[in-house]
């Protein structure tokens, strides 16, 4: 990865949509803009002051590939900190493409994924959290994951982090100052107060890491399974959450052979879905091919969406497929409410915990169903603009500094001596400074003079 | 007519600790060397607090001794009480402290410096310094005798254009009634030396017969005796008592009603006082709400009544610091012998030093001690070793020694001093190292005496014993390991009593001394084939058992550490040529020049962004240069 490359790529979502964005940033960009857009003024972008438009087309020789604007940004006042050109065209997967296609040709290089964001983080335009924060942000496909990513660009993150982190200043100083000055009328801070601070810290941390778990699930999605018996109605529940017809709905059992993913909101919440074959014992050898997949599928689901016939009674199957969700975040989903019900709902419920009835082919029942989720997956009632991990990187930072603390607390009670407790301590401060970029060492020495009197 | 004396090959400028450790190396490896002083009555004088030693500074004097040092013999001899401190919180934070007999340390620290071969010690003003065509530095004297030097080291502590401050008089003068050097202080800043002003200050010294010592605690040395030198044949005295008494309202508001007489207070003072040591005028502002502060009484010698007063540093008028004196229990009839003072003086902003304490722009040109912005006796003595054995290296050729933060206070200390700077009188504390656990008082031989020996300073005497001083370690760390120690009830019901769990099996000797509430002596019963070895080696066996794991992890930071160390920068990189770095970081790398990738991070206002754009920036040169 070299600054001296010109890269560009497609800025806007891969889908339809009214707008493409084509981005170039880097020395030559504006140089290669000027190859592919002829400006309706005449004007060349190279010589174009920054925060400026230039409506025109973007041209393949002499054939004109759209329609465009072109937003010209010099260097240092861009994302990336670079000159960087931007054309907005047409929308519409084709026609963006073949924007990014001709810029391509023009001698851009394709920018690898975050590479922007990497170049606005290497020319000091962001922070490191905050480069991870805007990374979310264009991961987030739920509304919920677009909260929290902007949650953490606003710092709430950090705000929690600072407090416990200056938790730990306090009492590292509070060791240290007796330390460095021992005949000095300091007050020491006493074990008992030392061991409810670190405690504290580390109760508190605990809980910031549960929010990890959590926050991935509200980031990347949840990896969902509709299964159930052939004809309980799985593709008919699939059809009704997606919005249009994407599996093959039939009477007979065994037609929906393949898995299809589709990606969904739910609540606000991203559920990446994937149609199953029907669960049942077959000699059709694709048939088991598909019920195997299923079954599989399951086992890595982060969510199980149990269908079940209202109108029937449970089955051997039925009784298998309950036997699969147990331990998982699962929600049992009598169908066909629109038909008398026979199916004992409450065997059902000792087993799932949670249980929706729904009638996907009236589309009654979606609203439940949405806060039955949200339940399941344990991120009901999670407020995604508290502060909350966002990724790898900052999960292993909590675990460290939660390693760290709980290390200084059982040295503590074991009698371990105070210059022990402190490294452990001040490392665990370490630990949290890391997420922001800072360094214990000078906030301890800093905090004992001011907070304590100590003379010659 | 001048008249031209001498030429050496090093000259350092004051006898301070500072300069009488730089004199003492250079001469020592073999360079004629000259130390001039103003004052020769004051040779490494104790210029304040009668003490030597002390939290972190402590490490410091056994490290220069571990290097092949002074200090720490000298004061050995002249002790008058020992004390360990902070014992009871772990190894890495024990520290030894001395009171030290000011005049008898001056008189014998003068003694060893006449008795050195290759070192003269003369008594003259230096009142300018230039160089001269072919690179030599020249002096000038107050008596305009000139000298030339291949190297010269300027330890000049308080001296350069001293003033000093008693309420609303002030007058140019060095510490304790000396001249100050102000012809000097210009010579410097003609030369181009970036000099700032600092300043320290002094309590009042009273006479131990007026102080009614029965109002007061007094303390004794601890019963153990705490030696700094690693020569062990040093007997150390112990006998003198200190005293503590507590300022209290009345004090308080003497000092509030004359606040306004403070020079620091009345903006007559432009230097900068140091955080730690603030003169009690600034107590009583920043802590307005303490109601007491805890005054310590020190002895400064045997054959003197005077008593030091420690806390109570002031640039009060005489008739009010009298007045404070009296509001303190003991001290209300006192006869003060000495009032306290400020007082200010030139130094330079050791950002333009090199790690090797040689100036950046200035060749063969040294700063050690005060001079560089530091506090202490101890901080100005490793630098002025340092200096001295750098100066060294430059006439013969040879390299410079570097000390890492992670080998020593010493380097910590450095390494502060020349990334960072200091914006007041650096003070040396444990919490400025990183490395505590393997940077401890007792293990500073194990650390530096083989680097003393290589040097040359450590005799072959003295590093045969050191040799067997380790072997000796291992191989009781190596039986420790596998010795195994039955079950009994006698172990059991020591074990119980030191609250931890008793034994059922046999368990090895090493997995025993590991539990904190165990130690080595009592173990002894239990451990018959137990050698008889020193107890400074059982120590060092008992601490690497019992912290090995935190010793492990330490050792990991400090390989992690010197893997960006390794990475060297050039000393002429233009940092303008890297893209990517934000401006604060240039401007800062331009003027620091840091030696290597892992200094130039802890430079203040270079960001890790800007340092992984310095990685990457290194990685293209290193392939371009493949290429």
């Amino acid at each position: 990865m070299s600054d001296s490359r010109t890269i560009a790529a497609i800025a806007t979502a891969q889908a339809p949509g009214g707008i493409g964005i084509v981005r170039l940033s880097g020395p030559n960009a504006l140089q290669i803009a000027d190859k592919v857009f002829s400006a309706a003024s005449a004007a060349k972008l190279i010589e174009s002051p920054g925060y400026r438009a230039h409506f025109g087309k973007v041209v393949k020789g002499v054939e004109t590939v759209d329609e465009a604007v072109c937003l010209v940004f010099r260097a240092p006042h861009s994302y990336t900190g670079e000159d960087t050109a931007e054309i907005y065209c047409h929308g519409g997967l084709y026609v963006t493409g073949k924007v990014l296609q001709t810029v391509l040709e023009a001698g851009a290089q394709p920018a690898e994924a975050g590479e922007f964001t990497k170049r606005a983080f290497l020319n000091g335009k962001l922070s490191l959290d905050r480069a991870e924060a805007v990374m979310s942000l264009v991961e987030a496909q739920g509304e919920q994951a677009v909260r929290a990513a902007l949650s953490a660009l606003e710092g709430n993150l950090a705000k929690k982090i600072k407090e416990e982190t200056s938790l730990l200043i306090k009492a590292v100083a509070g060791i240290s100052a007796k330390i460095d000055f021992p005949d000095d009328e300091v007050e020491q801070i006493a074990d008992e107060e030392l061991l409810s601070i670190l405690r504290g810290v580390s109760e508190r941390l605990k809980k910031l890491l549960e929010t990890f778990d959590a926050g991935q699930v509200i980031t990347r999605g949840a990896k969902t399974v509709i299964a159930g018996r052939p004809n309980v109605g799985k593709s008919t529940l699939m059809n009704l959450l997606t919005g249009y017809e994407r599996s093959i709905v039939t009477e007979y059992p065994g037609t929906t052979r393949d898995v299809i993913e589709e990606t969904i909101t739910l609540g606000g919440l991203t559920l990446r879905l994937a149609d199953t074959a029907g669960l049942r014992e077959t000699d059709d050898p694709v048939e088991g091919i598909g019920v195997e997949l299923a079954l599989k599928k399951i086992k890595n689901a982060d969510l199980v969406l149990a269908v079940f016939d209202g109108s029937d009674v449970l089955t051997a199957e039925d009784k298998i497929l309950l036997e699969a969700c147990a331990g998982k975040p699962s929600i049992a989903i009598i169908n066909k409410t629109d038909l008398p019900r026979t199916l004992d709902k409450e065997y059902i419920a000792g087993i799932t915990g949670e249980v929706v009835e729904i009638s996907a082919s009236r589309g009654e029942g979606v609203e439940t169903l949405a806060e039955a989720v949200s339940r399941a997956l344990g991120v009901d009632g999670f407020d995604p603009s508290s502060a909350m991990l966002a990724n790898a990187r900052q999960r292993n930072c909590c675990v460290n500094a939660v390693t760290l603390t709980d290390e200084a607390i059982s040295g503590l009670e074991n009698g371990l001596t105070l210059d022990a407790v402190q490294i452990s301590c001040e490392e665990a401060a370490d630990c949290l400074l890391e997420l922001t970029g800072e360094k214990a060492m000078s906030a301890v020495v800093d905090e004992i003079f001011s907070s304590f009197c100590v003379g010659k | 007519m001048d008249y031209s004396a001498n030429n050496y090959d090093i000259v350092v400028v004051g006898a301070g600790h500072a300069g009488i450790e730089a004199g003492l190396a250079g001469a020592r490896l073999g360079c004629k060397t000259v130390i001039f002083t103003i004052n020769l009555d004051w040779v490494g004088n104790i210029a304040c607090n009668p003490s030597i030693g002390g939290t972190s500074k402590g490490h410091l004097v056994r490290e220069i001794d571990a290097l092949g040092g002074e200090m720490a013999k000298a004061a050995d001899k002249n002790t008058l009480q020992s004390r360990m401190l902070n014992l009871g919180k772990g190894p890495a934070v024990h520290s030894p402290r001395a009171q030290i007999d000011r005049r008898a340390y001056t008189a014998d620290m003068k003694h060893r410096l006449e008795t050195q071969e290759n070192l003269d010690l003369i008594q003259a003003e230096i009142t300018g310094i230039s160089r001269t065509e072919d690179g030599l530095w020249r002096l000038t004297t107050r008596l305009k005798t000139l000298y030339t030097a291949r190297c010269v080291i300027l330890a000049t502590g308080t001296f350069l254009a001293g003033k000093v401050h008693v309420g609303d008089v002030s007058y140019a003068s060095g510490p304790d009634g000396m001249f100050p050097a102000n012809d000097l202080a210009d010579s410097l800043r003609e030369l181009g030396l970036p000099m700032r002003r600092f300043k320290t200050g002094t309590p009042c010294r009273v006479n131990r017969l007026s102080i009614d010592t029965s109002k007061t605690e007094p303390q004794e040395g601890d019963e153990k005796v705490a030696r700094f030198s690693f020569e062990k044949d040093i007997p150390i005295k112990n006998n003198a008592l200190c005293y503590i008494t507590y300022t209290n309202e009345r004090t308080k508001e003497v000092v509030k009603k004359n606040l306004h007489r403070s020079p620091l207070y009345s903006g007559l003072i432009d230097g900068v006082g140091p955080r730690y040591c603030p003169s009690f005028e600034d107590k009583i502002v920043r802590f307005a709400d303490k109601e007491r502060h805890q005054v310590f009484i020190e002895p400064c010698g045997e054959n003197t009544e005077e008593l030091y007063l420690q806390g109570l540093s002031s640039s009060l008028p005489e008739e009010v610091q009298l007045e404070f004196l009296r509001t303190v229990p003991g001290l209300e009839n006192c006869r003060v012998m000495r009032i306290g003072y400020a007082i200010e003086y030139d130094c330079v902003d050791p950002l333009v030093l090199k790690p090797t304490l040689e100036f950046q722009d200035f060749p063969c040109l040294f700063g050690a001690g005060q001079f560089n912005g530091s506090s202490g006796y101890e901080e100005a003595a490793a630098q002025g070793l340092v200096a001295g054995i750098n100066a060294t290296a430059r006439i013969k050729g040879r390299e410079p020694l570097i000390l890492d933060r992670a080998s020593s206070y010493i380097g910590t200390l450095i390494d502060d001093l020349v990334t960072k700077g200091c914006s007041d009188p650096y003070r040396m504390m444990t919490s400025r190292s990183e490395y505590r656990l393997i940077l401890r008082q007792d293990n500073a031989d194990r650390r530096l005496t083989p680097e003393g020996y290589r040097l040359g300073l450590i005799s072959e005497e003295r590093y045969s014993a050191f040799e067997e001083k380790v072997r000796l370690i291992e191989t009781e760390r190596k039986r420790v390991a596998e010795t195994i120690i039955r079950p009994s009830q006698a172990l059991n019901d020591l074990l119980v009593s030191r609250e931890t769990s008793p034994i059922s099996t046999g368990i090895c000797l090493e997995d025993l001394l590991r539990r904190p509430q165990v130690d080595y002596e009592c173990l002894a019963p239990f451990d018959p084939q137990r050698p008889d070895i020193s107890p400074e080696v059982s120590e060092q066996v008992e601490i690497d058992i019992k912290y090995e794991g935190y010793i492990k992890r330490q050792q990991a930071q400090i390989d992690e550490m010197r893997r960006l160390e390794i990475k060297t920068l050039s000393e002429n990189l233009d940092y303008s040529l890297i893209s990517g770095l934000r401006r604060e970081a240039r401007e800062k790398l331009q003027k620091i020049r840091p030696a290597n990738v892992g200094q130039a991070s802890r430079i203040s206002g270079v960001s890790p962004a800007d340092i992984t754009v310095l990685l990457i920036w290194l990685e293209k040169e290193g392939k371009n240069a493949d290429n």
